[in-house]
């Protein structure tokens, strides 16, 4: 029982990452149809600024809390200018071609991102994992019994992170003039510019409000795998964009579920069976949810028009 | 090509040819070819390696252009076909070792248990074309694609788990029975039946599908049916890639197909044109040999070997930036959907327009 009980709250700490980076996806495609594969690799390339600046700020020193914040401030900030850049120069170009055209372009720049960061020439880092310093030093918070259930400081931290930073963005899209308009173009983007929407800034702060969140979901990630490389991104990338596919995607608390599912079945994978059969449950727990609902759990199937 | 009076140069030339032989020319010139090439090659391992990997990389491209360039059906999992077939071939050549067929002189009796063993890797790829393909039957775009990467995913982790497999180890000590002749006769039957296929009827339909799905149906196409044979046959020939390979490098294992490896093969389809055997014939051969010619460059030039060490590095990367590229500057590839005979100068013998 007790067992049962640590293994929920283990899957509900991992689904609640796979969240906040499903939440950027699902974004993205809300407003403009597509699937942005780099969205990990953004990610990826936010841990490692984040990683640059805890080590500017000293070296294995516990940081404050100003610290912590300024971390994730520098992480974020920076993603949000990458995602613009990625926007403005590799999709924006795109917006009127097939949507197959958009996607082979986020393939591209999720490999040129994952792979480029693998050299080891000027300042890129390498292909071997790093440490990541110890942000929030590991303690444990509750414990059940005789350690029975022992649920993590960051596991609440980032917990509650994830639930905050999900609060504001439900608040953003449903109670804001900027919800508004990114609900209208996502709608129809070109009647949204007939109406006066800026549509093109729109999607820009779409795309930077997303690859911020996007690094504050992998700061998390890091903080409790503590160990970042530039591969990361591809896996928490494709394990998050399932978890948007499982909960449809588009939908924002759809997300939400579907990350907390996913984050359940594999941690019941690893607690019950074996860990390395980890990633292809994830996968047949898609493909299963998508012959069974072909839009998702959440999402609707439009009729095609012809 | 049925116009009165519109006889052209090629067609007098092909008439000449007794409408038997017809389908055999291709053989015929292709034959001696390949004898020549492996007596040539007998003395150099590394050229006989190069050319193998360029001949399964040309027919993993071709074949993945029957679904992604002729069918519009994105897929990127292709690595885990090539990877059915080579584990299915490798096992069976692993358990028919020691078998040989007595009324054959041994070298003859290998190469029937190295196509027994091809063939059962081919159809066990083909089968799970066919279970990847039936999703087909609802999902389209994007969702499939997902679906195809999730199934090549799925099958490394089976591999990796597999006892008879060799887990993560791999597959070490199959027979290397593999041949550039071999390599080449499959290279050429790839490429007659993508070909055969764009210019029949079935061919028409998948074109059909990929320009516009809705309307292909509303035409009468059986659009779930054309995806997933083309799944199946695209799916067979990339199993048999992977028998190939099998049984020319001395190990496998399932680092060898990866994501990774499906993206490599996307990149051949895309740079060389979605839809033109031709272009992914052309791209297969540029890309494969170029980190070869660049490591040799540097190799030639003196630099320190890290410089040539990094080429493998600087690879993906440069794929990447490729594709991102390709897609804003000639979304439609080198070759767009043309084939040699479209682009080959105008004075050259050749057939007006309509599909050979």
């Amino acid at each position: 029982m007790s067992q049962l009980l640590q293994h929920l709250i283990n899957g509900l700490a991992a689904g609640t990452i796979y969240a906040l980076v499903a939440l950027g996806y699902t974004m993205v495609y809300g407003v403009l149809k597509l699937i942005n594969f780099a969205h990990g690799d953004v990610m990826m390339v936010g841990v490692y600024m984040g990683y640059a600046t805890a080590f500017a700020l000293g070296r294995q020193a516990q940081h404050s809390l100003w610290g912590v914040v300024l971390i994730f401030a520098v992480a974020m900030v920076g993603c949000a200018l990458l995602g613009f850049l990625i926007e403005r120069f590799a999709y924006r170009p795109l917006r009127e071609k097939p949507r197959l055209t958009a996607l082979i372009t986020a393939i591209g720049i999720s490999f040129a991102l994952s792979y480029g960061f693998q050299l080891d020439i000027g300042f890129l880092p390498g292909a071997s994992p790093r440490a990541f310093p110890e942000v929030i030093t590991p303690s444990e918070w509750f414990i059940v019994g005789d350690r029975d259930v022992v649920v993590w400081n960051w596991q609440v931290i980032s917990f509650l992170i994830a639930v905050g930073l999900m609060a504001g963005l439900q608040f953003l899209v449903y109670r804001t003039r900027f919800g508004k308009a990114m609900r209208a173009v996502s709608f129809d983007h070109r009647t949204a510019a007939l109406m006066g929407i800026p549509t093109d800034r729109i999607i820009a702060l779409t795309f930077m409000l997303s690859s911020a969140l996007a690094a504050g979901a992998g700061l998390l990630y890091a903080i409790k795998d503590t160990s970042v490389s530039p591969l990361m991104g591809l896996y928490v990338g494709l394990k998050a964009f399932v978890a948007a596919v499982i909960g449809g995607i588009g939908n924002v608390p759809g997300a939400v579920v579907g990350a907390l599912l996913l984050g359940l079945v594999e941690e019941f994978v690893v607690g019950y069976a074996a860990s390395t059969w980890r990633d292809a449950v994830a996968f047949g727990f898609l493909i299963l949810v998508l012959l069974v609902k072909p839009g998702g759990l959440f999402g609707r199937v439009a009729a095609e028009k012809v | 090509m049925a116009v009165p009076g519109a006889t052209t140069l090629s067609d007098e030339t092909v008439g000449r040819v007794p409408p038997a032989l017809r389908g055999l020319l291709p053989v015929l010139i292709a034959a001696p070819v390949l004898a020549l090439a492996e007596v040539l090659l007998g003395a150099s391992p590394f050229a006989t390696y190069l050319l193998s990997v360029v001949g399964v990389n040309i027919i993993l491209a071709v074949s993945l252009n029957i679904v992604n360039g002729m069918t519009g059906q994105f897929s990127i999992g292709h690595a885990g076909f090539m990877a059915v077939g080579a584990y299915i071939a490798g096992v069976t050549s692993l358990s028919l070792k020691e078998v040989a067929l007595s009324f054959l002189p041994v070298a003859a009796s290998d190469q029937v248990l190295f196509t027994v063993a091809l063939l059962t890797g081919g159809v066990a790829a083909a089968l799970c074309g066919f279970l990847v393909g039936l999703p087909s039957l609802r999902l389209r775009g994007d969702y499939l694609a997902i679906v195809t990467l999730g199934f090549g995913e799925i099958i490394r982790v089976v591999v990796q788990n597999t006892e008879a497999f060799g887990r993560a180890l791999g597959l070490s000590g199959i027979p290397q029975y593999s041949s550039v002749a071999m390599v080449y006769f499959w290279v050429f039957l790839v490429v007659l039946v993508a070909r055969r296929i764009a210019g029949s009827s079935h061919g028409r339909s998948l074109w059909a599908i990929r320009e516009d799905e809705v309307a292909a149906e509303a035409m009468g196409v059986d659009t779930t049916g054309y995806k997933v044979r083309a799944f199946v046959i695209s799916s067979f020939f990339a199993g048999i890639a992977g028998g190939l390979f099998a049984h020319f490098v001395p190990i496998i294992n399932p680092g060898s197909f990866t994501f990774v490896k499906s993206m490599e093969i996307v990149v051949m389809v895309v740079l060389g044109g979605l839809g033109s055997t031709t272009g992914a014939i052309i791209a297969a051969i540029f890309l494969t040999l170029l980190p070869e010619g660049l490591r040799s460059l540097f190799g030639a030039l003196g630099a320190e070997g890290s410089l040539a060490q990094k080429v493998d590095q600087i690879r993906m990367p440069v794929y990447g930036l490729l594709l991102v590229v390709l897609m804003l500057a000639r979304p439609q590839g080198l070759f767009g959907t043309k084939e040699l005979w479209d682009v080959v100068p105008r004075w050259l013998p050749r057939k007006k327009k309509g599909m050979s």
